[in-house]
């Protein structure tokens, strides 16, 4: 289980990453390498050159722009799941990023990596739609922005051009309610069965202000279940309702299946686990 | 194949020592420290980054030396089994395993305890619930998991008691000087 | 000196393996290696109709590429070694690498040897061959109908054999007031020891010496059986087996890899080295389990059993692997009647060919299949009749006084006190007191559930007329070889050959014990053909009562000897010697001593030594044991289901465990925590799963279930401990207890849980989604 042979280059700046990739045809960045190694060991890819971009300084900090947090591409899930001021101003970021794989790949993988990978069953992506954040990437033409909701196109599919280099990743700070990560990890890769990422504020009344709920693991790729918010926003949320509007997270998807769990079974425990979310973070005391 | 071409003089800092090798990019950090360094405690049990028994710290961390290419490593710090500690002066988690029978076969051993010295680093105190799941990237198919559990909350102690009889020290050196 | 035996002792072997100083065979180089790596089929069944490897060849680096067709003449086939009396096996040839036809996912199709690993993998993806895909299936039910594609032209049917015992006439099921009925499918599961396979060879042109460093639980076994497929004579080939990192039966077999590799080596006039990954390790390293079986289990309303009999289809794979055929037959029907006075029992087995991966012995070995359906038939036939399942375990154990026990199969079993296990075991885990609380939760909707599962199980392995009778083709003593240095330091051969189970550290503590030396002065060698007599491995939870009991032996004619020339050195009878405290000293003069050291030295020193001893000191023993022992107990396992999700918890585990005399409590713990979660594995998690065309769904760590950690509690264990009469030391096996009783305990408690639901069986594993299915398909609310 070796990778096919092939060109390494280490970049130490975006300028530096961008003209390798450019001069190169099939050429692809690594950072952590816990999404693309896998695959180049199997031989189900197998690029001509790979940029390491892990020591580029610039793309490895983690800033608070005024109601942003921006997280370098280059920051690991440990980093992220520990950070002061993320478990301060997005807490289910870094409940999720502390569900990520396992200690060791936590250490190692990036969230550059692991949104740019996409995998459908990944935990980060719903926070970023949770977020709302916005994905900043780099390429020959200068720099381009990307709202989360155009980001992610299908399995492992995105919206990043081959010749650009995801940046950073900027997250706005919900300025009230409270949010939380809920995931059903399958028994063998650790990966999302299903998870589900869910916000809430309620005013002094319990009716719901504002909601938004993010599920991966169970389409192909993640998404919010616009239903399920719909079906609260404004209401309260009686054990009924949110039993009721559970059921509504699979709506919009088709939904996943392999060995472990079938469509249908997916989709209860879609609903299963949206419940759960939305019941924690109304518990949880508010900002 | 152009795998020959593609060779270049790599530099490591494993367990203290510098290592210079000629290496193909592809060359993984496990292979590279069994192959070329001679390093065998570190194992190899699966291809998919699952069972953690190639698990080596690099500056500092936990990390699965499967995943990792050597050419990466250079200008990091690497240290496998053999740097943890030696007979005569075992590091505490060494001790701990041997202590309460934390290995059977031994083969997932080394990457058993790499793990665990880095969840240390991250509780000071950990709970059982802490180190089960923190040993979620590490598979042991002999001892299931108990006396590991034990292993690493008695290395955890006697961390503590080190740190204490340390700091105990320090404060007796200081009141002599007073 | 007080005994070491029974001591909780810390592990010799650990040192070298918490230091990275471990010898397992992927760490071993060699002058000039060089690396193999196999081709292997992507399809279940299909023709070969051409292979080309010219490019691969002609690749920078590739030193040879061997097809099936280069072989022919040259390796034997591979041999399996278990043939069940009075049946019909067929053993179909099993050529190295296959010549035109596969018939697995992973049948090897071509082996390239090349100067790098890297080299070795690059050359597979430059081979090229055409195959015309054959229909095919991974099911032995679907496998034995009429319009079956046939894999074999000497087994008709796939039949590969069938195979009947024990005697449970249709009148016996007829008369007793209840008769249970089941079928239960215990799914095929993958070994997985954390060490892949490899193997290492070197050949010498000029003394024509071919050592071979392998995984093996069995070296002298694979000398045997190598040294026939290479077509070199025994005493010129070694195997080198010193660090195993875990067997579970999957290192017994002897399989074409090795074989291969070793070919090379003497092809080529280098050193080879092969190592599966763990993907090749999924695909073509035997398999377990596998069976379909058709029970009926009859008794009386007053709980008492008195018939059961069973149907089995085991799934052999494409091949009778080397013990194979043993499993399903020998090692699985003879203890069908359990620890039960159950008067009637039959087996009716076939083994079927598929287009699978072999497979063979898996932890357990036969006695996991046998339990798992007693015990949860005796679960459903409890519920059948409205008595609280222990009550009817309770009812039906062998009692104390009845032992030596005939069973209904005619095993003998050696010793036993059932019910203190059982009432050990629910006095842990105040099984009243629970059941209270179980009425009381599930009121409140709490799916909890408690599961028993009283066992026994056929450990050390042996006598060897007993092998002989069941067809396996082998010896099954063991030997031993104490050698006592001038200095009074002791070098053990032991032919046991452990990967874990810790017998450097149990075999030092029997020599310590009876030679009064500290554990420090014994050293133990395994695992090396040219080192070690003769030897019939570590499997069948037999290193301790076989090897172990070898060793004994061997000690106590070390010590015999040794009193011998003592009392020539203190000028009195040897009867006047006594053996105390290290010394030997006159009877009724304590004063007048020897040590052991000043003994051992005058023996090699041999200036004085008494007429007709012969110098140096050693014992030797070619121990065959008087019979099988048989461990037992009682596990109790407490669950709670979540009943959104069908997630099974497990909450509690208490496992009562009687194998004999307790040498090193430490040790045997350990063998019951791996053993438990290996048998929950099965329980809860693992399964591999073929497609309707024969490929492996699970086939990676990413979707096989290994157990981890965080799925266990912190079990509750004990030992009860009944002595074996079989042999000096009173011991049995404990390496495969905790596999063998754990499966039906948590399956046993989760279909408690379940019982609102009035759920009678689930599939294993015991998926979310079986249970949360059972749960819907059940219907009644709880």
């Amino acid at each position: 289980m070796i990778p096919s042979a092939f060109d390494y280059r280490r970049a130490s700046s975006v300028e530096e990453a961008l003209s390798l990739l450019q001069s190169t045809e099939d050429a692809k960045f690594v950072a952590g390498g816990h999404s693309l190694l896998p695959l180049m060991k199997m031989r189900f890819a197998s690029p001509g050159m790979l940029i390491d971009i892990r020591s580029i300084q610039e793309l490895q900090s983690i800033r608070r722009d005024g109601n942003r947090v921006v997280i370098g591409a280059l920051c690991t899930h440990r980093h992220i799941a520990n950070d002061e001021t993320i478990v301060q101003a997005l807490p289910a970021l870094a409940e999720a990023a502390g569900r990520v794989g396992d200690l060791q790949v936590r250490n190692r993988g990036t969230i550059g990596g692991n949104l740019a990978h996409a995998d459908p069953a990944s935990d980060l992506p719903a926070l970023a739609l949770l977020y709302g954040a916005t994905i900043h990437a780099e390429g020959p033409d200068g720099p381009e922005d990307y709202p989360v909701e155009e980001f992610f196109l299908g399995p492992m599919t995105t919206a990043l051009r081959p010749t650009q280099l995801l940046r950073s990743v900027s997250f706005p700070v919900p300025d009230r309610g409270s949010e939380v990560y809920e995931k059903f990890a399958h028994p063998a890769s650790g990966y999302a069965v299903v998870g589900v990422a869910a916000w809430v504020a309620t005013d002094a009344g319990g009716i719901i202000q504002d909601i938004r709920v993010a599920l991966n693991g169970v389409g192909y790729c993640a998404y919010r279940a616009t239903s399920v918010e719909q079906a609260l926003f404004g209401r309260e949320a009686t054990e009924e309702l949110l039993e009721k509007a559970s059921h509504l997270a699979t709506e919009e998807v088709e939904v996943l299946e392999d060995v472990f769990a079938s469509e249908n079974y997916r989709r209860h425990v879609a609903a299963v686990f949206t419940r759960r979310a939305i019941r924690r973070a109304l518990d949880k005391a508010t900002r | 194949m152009a795998g020959k071409a593609l060779k270049r003089m790599v530099k490591l800092d494993v367990n203290g020592t510098c290592y210079e090798r000629e290496l193909e990019p592809r060359d993984l950090l496990v292979h590279v420290l069994r192959d070329e360094l001679g390093l065998t405690g570190t194992h190899i049990g699966c291809d998919t980054s699952q069972c953690g028994a190639c698990t080596v710290l690099v500056d500092g961390e936990a990390v699965k030396s499967c995943t990792m290419l050597a050419v990466q490593a250079e200008g990091c710090s690497v240290t496998t089994v053999e740097g943890l500690g030696k007979m005569g002066a075992l590091h505490p988690i060494q001790e701990g395993f041997w202590e309460e029978h934390g290995l059977q076969c031994g083969f997932c051993t080394p990457g058993v305890m790499m793990a665990a010295v880095g969840l240390l680093a991250q509780y000071r105190e950990p709970t059982e619930e802490q180190i089960r799941e923190g040993l979620e990237g590490v598979m042991c198919r002999c001892t299931g998991y108990q006396n590991i559990v034990r292993a690493v909350a008695n290395a955890a102690e006697r961390i503590k008691a080190t740190e204490s009889a340390e700091i105990q020290a320090a404060v007796a050196h200081v009141g002599e000087r007073s | 000196m007080a005994t070491v035996l029974g001591q909780r002792l810390r592990r010799k072997e650990d040192p070298r393996l918490i230091t990275g100083k471990g010898q397992y065979t992927d760490d071993v180089q060699l002058p000039g290696l060089v690396y193999a790596s196999i081709l292997r089929s992507p399809h279940a069944h299909a023709r070969i109709l051409r292979v080309d490897a010219s490019l691969a060849r002609e690749m920078d680096g590739v030193l040879a590429v061997y097809t099936g067709e280069d072989l022919e003449g040259k390796l034997g086939t591979i041999p399996t070694a278990w043939l069940p009396p009075d049946s019909d096996i067929r053993t179909v040839p099993h050529s190295a690498l296959a010549v035109h036809r596969v018939r697995y996912v992973g049948d090897g199709v071509a082996l390239v040897v090349a100067s790098s690993r890297s080299i070795a993998e690059d050359a597979l993806d430059v081979i090229s061959v055409d195959y015309e895909v054959l229909p095919g299936t991974a099911d032995q039910e679907i496998a034995m109908k009429p319009d079956a594609a046939q894999l074999h032209e000497d087994a008709p049917g796939n039949v590969a054999f069938h195979w009947q015992v024990g005697h449970a006439p249709d009148d016996v099921f007829a008369h007793a007031e209840v008769t249970v009925r089941q079928r239960i499918r215990q799914q095929r599961l993958i070994p997985n020891p954390m060490e892949p396979r490899s193997a290492v060879a070197q050949y010498n042109e000029s003394t024509g010496d071919m050592t071979i460093w392998a995984t093996s639980q069995n070296p002298h076994i694979h000398r045997f059986l190598l040294s026939g497929i290479l077509g070199i004579p025994e005493h010129k080939v070694r195997i080198v087996a010193i660090d195993v990192g875990g067997g579970f039966g999957a290192k017994i077999a002897c399989y074409p890899d090795e074989a291969l590799v070793a070919f090379a080596a003497r092809e080529l006039g280098r050193p080879v080295k092969w190592t599966e990954s763990r993907r090749e390790h999924f695909l073509v390293t035997t398999h377990g389990r596998d069976h379909i079986e058709d029970i009926e289990l009859a008794g009386n309303r007053d709980g008492t059993l008195v018939g059961i009999r069973v149907k089995v289809l085991a799934n052999m794979g494409a091949y009778l692997s080397t013990a194979a055929p043993g499993v399903p037959t020998i090692l699985f029907a003879l203890i069908l009647p359990g620890p039960y006075t159950i008067p009637y029992a039959a087996a009716d087995v076939y083994g079927v060919f598929t287009n699978s991966t072999p497979t063979d012995a898996y932890r357990g070995a036969g006695r996991p299949e046998a339990t798992y359906l007693l015990e949860r038939m005796v679960d459903l036939f409890a519920r059948e009749i409205g008595m609280d399942p222990v009550e009817v375990r309770r009812k039906n154990l062998i009692p104390r006084h009845q032992f030596p026990y005939h069973n209904a199969m005619g095993l003998e079993y050696d010793s036993g006190n059932y019910h203190l296990a059982l009432d050990k075991a629910l006095e842990m885990a105040g099984y009243e007191e629970f059941r209270r609380e179980q009425s009381r939760l599930r009121e409140e909707g709490k799916l909890v559930g408690i599961g028993c599962t009283t066992y026994v199980e056929i450990c050390g392995l042996g006598p060897s007329q007993v092998a002989g009778a069941v067809g396996f083709q082998g010896g099954l003593w063991e030997s031993s070889q104490v050698r006592v240095h001038p200095t009074g330091k002791v070098t053990v051969f032991t032919g046991s050959s452990p990967h874990g189970q810790g017998e450097e550290t149990t075999f030092a503590q029997i020599v310590a014990d009876r030679l009064h030396i500290p554990m420090a002065d014994v050293e133990i060698v395994h695992g090396d053909t040219d080192r070690i007599s003769m030897g019939w491995g570590t499997y069948g939870s037999r290193s301790t009562p076989v090897g172990g009991s070898a060793l004994a032996v061997a000690t106590e004619r070390v010590v015999e000897k040794a009193k011998k020339i003592a009392a020539h050195m203190l000028e009195i009878g040897e009867s006047d010697v006594e053996f105390d405290e290290g010394r030997f000293h006159a009877k009724g003069a304590p004063g007048r001593s020897v040590s052991f050291q000043d003994v051992t030295l005058q023996a090699y020193l041999a200036w004085n030594l008494p007429a007709g001893v012969e110098p140096a000191l050693e014992g030797r023993a070619f121990y065959d044991p008087v019979n099988f022992t048989y461990s037992f107990g009682t596990h109790l396992a407490l669950v709670e289901v979540d009943k959104d999700t069908g997630e099974v918890e497990l909450k509690r585990y208490i496992a009562v465990d009687d194998c004999g005399r307790v040498l090193n409590p430490l040790i045997a713990e350990g063998q019951v925590h791996g053993g438990i979660v290996q048998g929950v594995g099965q329980a809860l998690y693992e399964g591999a799963i073929y497609d309707e065309d024969g490929q492996l769904m699970t086939g990676t760590f990413m979707d096989y279930a290994m157990p981890k950690a965080r799925f266990f509690p912190t079990f509750e264990t004990a030992f009860t401990e009944t002595p074996s009469p079989h042999n000096p030391l009173g011991v049995k096996g404990i390496g495969e207890t905790g596999t063998i009783a754990s499966t039906p305990t948590v399956v046993n408690a989760v279909m408690d849980a379940l019982q609102p639901f009035g759920v009678r069986d689930i599939p294993m594993p015991l998926t979310p989604e079986r249970v949360w299915g059972a749960m819907q398909k059940g219907g009644m609310e709880a």
